[in-house]
């Protein structure tokens, strides 16, 4: 039995965050981890997916512009997800060694194993209590879950998920993709380059449902280009699972279809883990959806002494969201006043070809609220070094407020919308209006130029359309 | 890149904090961890330590100082590396006990008037105190919108900045509190609020003699009779003007009338500190409020300077949230003067108990009808009785009387209450 100051329990993101800043602070600290440092992002989720989705950019890019590009290419050009694969699971172990190197340089001590809380700021690994004098922190995490009420409940081989996705040593003849969010629409993206038939199912009137109409359309006319089946507002009825092929009866725009697939990857949800981990025996209980009911100013569970951040504490349920959460917390516990985390400016991010990145409001939801305001666009197709690149699909759309011009939301669809979000993540955090983010001089010729000209335009006075 | 030390929380309800006595001088090396100062919270004396190592560059307070909590207190960093001595960023004027400055920059009395911008510029503001108001973008943009001086709005922004939260409608219209505390309070002179006066020798004596005496506090009780006619007509008319919004008590006026009389006499305005006395400029007027096991004493802060109404207002806010258990630590601390008012239970007169380190509190009894002599002649009177207790050690007997005499004639003569 040990004594720390704090105990965090998981390894992810939110979890070693808080770590870091804890030790950081000076508390001494451990972190609870039964499997790999570094989460489902690091291992299975954000970090290896961006690997695949790199090979599957540069097979389009000789796919389909070699030729533009003064690339000659001899016989035909194939991708190997077989080697994408090792190379993407290279990427991970590198980042989950970078974590446990971390943890060393902090002197934060790794239980191995499975933690299970226990009254009173104690947490039992395998036999072995360790007790904490300031804080138990909650970051267990989520996981990818099936819908067995349809049949589709996963086996792991025809129907599966990104866990098992991630480590298939060669891309399926035919894929579909039930549920088209940030998850469904990367690996659409994946394995249409690696050769794979891809339908993309979703049950909500477009793909992307969280991000703006705008950006559901160009990425569906995209996808659709390049020989995607996607099937969107579209109910899956019935599963039928064979050996080596499923069968889907799904019905969309009034009409029943079948789709006949090799497998099936689920990625519509996930389910956060708070089984079997003593949180109930601890005095830590759940909201009604099944996440760790939290105080929102403080992060604390029900139980005192425990806190909970990440994915387990609730949506959005994002690695950026849950890493901030854990400073939060540790400066928190430090007795300082951390900046208050503000969770309707966590930029959203999905980093399909074209990316989507958005923040703040979409337009159908500041109609909704009955705000007065006033839309500037531009699109990638007039911006310079877009031409360039052969990278011209998208746009970038700001929604400001009419009397003050706030930012009310931004959305960008571009070859590098993820790296482009965050100057307006930075303004609407500082209370930037769209004047400032003018006024900042923009280098030329780039992307972001094209933010520069949407604020411009949405009061009126774009220069370069 | 030198890191800035922070009054820390270091209890829940911790909103600011006194730096006691500094562990670590400047120029010495902290590791992580290290006790960097005592600090006397709402509960407790506890420990300011290092969140991270270096070289302690900078005390920006001296001991005895009180800093909110997020407001620096000092910069630790690399040996010889130079820091911003200010810490003026936060508003938080220098102790005056603050170290002698190293290197005192002249700085010229007022600065050169600047060349008007060349842009058209907003109407001016009246000119803020403290220079540049810290505001965000779109909160500059609503507040010139809405003419709002930015120098009166208190920002819940990182250090202090003005955000649009603090402009929404929500939290300026609902909270008329909020928009008399911002006004600022007159103070008799500049400096300190306060003054410290040695103890002579004879006080000293008179202090060591009474406690062996009578205990720890050595009290006596002053009773006075107060003829209230005057107040209830004042009153009456008041209301009637007042309609339904705002109507004040008895205990309003006679609260208005002892931070009037205070200021008077500032001698019963004071607080025991053991080597000296402590005569307050100020008066923050405790308030004893019964609630459901027990008594708490909320505090109308720079009573002396506000209205009747802004006094009944805020002891009906005070008392309802003293009752809901929802006061703040700084709400019922730090009081230089307290009144106890029974007089709605009938009770004609009694003595009340000296909440240290005040030196007075005063007991109010019942308004009641009672025969008195007026000009010769019998009359039915509403009088009052009121009762102070002094600590001796601080206020003698003449000092008391004279405070209970101004107390009197200004009750007697509510007029006198707005010389």
């Amino acid at each position: 039995m040990a004594t720390f100051d704090v105990i965090v329990l998981g390894g992810g993101p939110a979890g070693y965050t808080c770590a870091i800043r804890a030790a950081q602070l000076g508390f001494a600290t451990a972190v609870v981890e039964k499997d790999k440092l570094g989460g489902v992002c690091v291992n299975i989720g954000c970090i290896p997916t961006k690997a695949l989705l790199h090979s599957a950019y540069a097979l389009n890019l000789v796919h389909h512009d070699a030729k533009a590009l003064g690339i000659d290419v001899e016989g035909s050009v194939k991708g190997n997800y077989g080697v994408a694969m090792k190379r993407s699971r290279q990427v991970s172990d590198q980042n989950s060694r970078g974590v446990e190197y971390l943890m060393k340089k902090h002197k934060i001590t790794v239980l191995k194993g499975q933690g299970v809380l226990q009254p009173g700021k104690k947490i039992k690994v395998g036999a072995d209590v360790h007790e904490a004098k300031q804080a138990v922190v909650i970051a267990t995490g989520s996981r990818v879950k099936g819908i067995p009420q349809i049949g589709l409940e996963l086996n792991k081989t025809t129907i599966i998920s990104s866990d098992e996705a991630l480590f298939l040593e060669q891309a399926p003849v035919s894929l579909a993709i039930v549920g088209a969010g940030a998850v469904g629409s990367e690996f659409a993206d994946i394995f249409n380059a690696f050769g794979t038939k891809v339908t993309l199912i979703e049950a909500l009137p477009r793909i992307l449902p969280i991000e703006d109409a705008e950006a559901s359309d160009v990425l569906t006319k995209s996808y659709r280009k390049r020989g995607i089946t996607v099937l969107a507002g579209a109910k899956v009825l019935k599963a039928t699972v064979g050996p080596k092929e499923v069968t889907l009866e799904v019905e969309a725009g009034g009409k029943t279809e079948k789709v006949t697939v090799e497998k099936v990857l689920m990625a519509a949800g996930r389910a956060v883990n708070t089984e079997g981990m003593g949180f109930q025996e601890s005095g830590v209980q759940l909201t009604d959806r099944g996440f760790v009911k939290v105080n929102p100013a403080t992060l604390e569970t029900t139980a005192q002494g425990v806190y909970c951040i990440g994915d387990v504490a609730g949506p959005p349920m994002l690695a950026h969201k849950g890493s901030r959460e854990g400073t939060f917390v540790a400066e928190l516990l430090a007795g300082q006043h951390p900046h208050p985390i503000k969770y309707d400016n966590v930029p959203s991010v999905t980093y399909c070809h074209p990316e989507v990145a958005s923040i703040g409001l979409t337009e159908d939801q500041v109609k909704e609220k009955q705000l007065e305001y006033q839309v500037g666009r531009f699109p990638m197709s007039a911006n310079g070094r877009a031409r360039a690149s052969i990278e011209t699909e998208g746009f970038v759309k700001i929604i400001r407020d009419k009397k003050y011009g706030e930012i009310l939301g931004a959305h960008i669809v571009a070859s590098h919308a993820s790296e482009m979000i965050h100057e307006l993540v930075v303004a609407r955090e500082n209370e930037y209006t769209v004047e400032e983010v003018d006024l900042a001089i923009h280098a030329h010729p780039t992307l972001s130029e094209a933010t520069a000209e949407a604020c411009l335009d949405s009061m009126g006075r774009a220069l370069n359309i | 890149m030198a890191t800035k030390v922070v009054m820390e929380a270091l209890s829940p309800t911790m909103e600011e904090g006194r730096l006691v006595e500094w562990k670590k001088q400047e120029g010495e090396a902290v590791a992580v961890g290290d006790v960097l100062a005592e600090v006397e919270t709402d509960k407790a004396v506890m420990e300011l330590v290092a969140r991270t190592g270096g070289t302690l560059l900078k005390q920006l307070v001296a001991a005895g100082a009180t800093v909110p909590v997020s407001s620096p207190v000092g910069w630790i960093g690399s040996a010889g590396e130079t820091v911003d001595g200010g810490g003026a960023a936060s508003g938080q004027p220098a102790a005056p006990a603050a170290a002698p400055p190293k290197a005192p920059t002249p700085q010229p009395a007022a600065a050169a008037p600047s060349p008007p911008p060349a842009a058209p510029a907003p109407p001016a503001a009246p000119a803020p105190s403290t220079g540049r108001v810290k505001a965000s973008p779109l909160a500059r943009k609503i507040a010139a919108d809405q003419g709002v001086d930015l120098s009166t709005v208190s920002g819940s922004g990182p250090e202090g900045r003005v955000i649009k939260r603090d402009l929404s409608a929500g939290q300026r219209a609902g909270a008329p509190a909020g928009q008399t505390a911002s006004r600022p309070i007159a103070r008799p002179s500049e400096g300190p609020s306060y003054e410290d006066v040695p103890l002579t020798q004879i006080r000293k004596t008179i202090a060591k003699r009474l406690v062996q005496s009578i205990g720890p506090i050595p009290t006596f009780y002053l009773t006075s009779e107060v003829d209230m006619e005057r107040v209830a007509e004042a009153r009456g008319a008041l209301n009637e003007a007042a309609g339904e919004q705002g109507k004040i008590s008895f205990n309003d006026i006679v609260l208005k009338a002892v931070a009037t009389a205070l200021q008077q006499h500032p001698g019963c305005n004071a607080w025991w500190q053991d080597d000296h006395v402590r005569i307050w400029h100020e008066v923050h007027l405790g308030m004893a409020v019964a609630i459901e096991d027990g008594l708490i004493t909320p505090v109308i802060r720079n009573a002396e300077a506000k209205s009747l109404r802004e006094i009944g207002s805020e002891t009906r806010d005070l008392a309802k949230r003293a009752r809901e258990r929802k006061l703040k630590p700084e709400e019922y601390t730090g009081s230089t003067f307290s009144v106890s008012n029974l007089g709605m239970f009938d009770i004609e007169h009694f003595t009340a108990i000296i909440n240290p380190p005040e030196a007075g509190i005063l007991a109010i009894g019942s308004i009641a009808a009672v025969p008195a002599a007026v000009n010769g002649e019998v009359q039915v009177r509403r009088r009052m009785r009121m009762t102070m207790s002094c600590d001796h050690r601080v206020i003698d007997g003449a000092t008391g009387a004279q405070f209970l005499k101004t107390l009197k004639l200004l009750l007697e003569n509510p007029l006198a209450l707005v010389w």
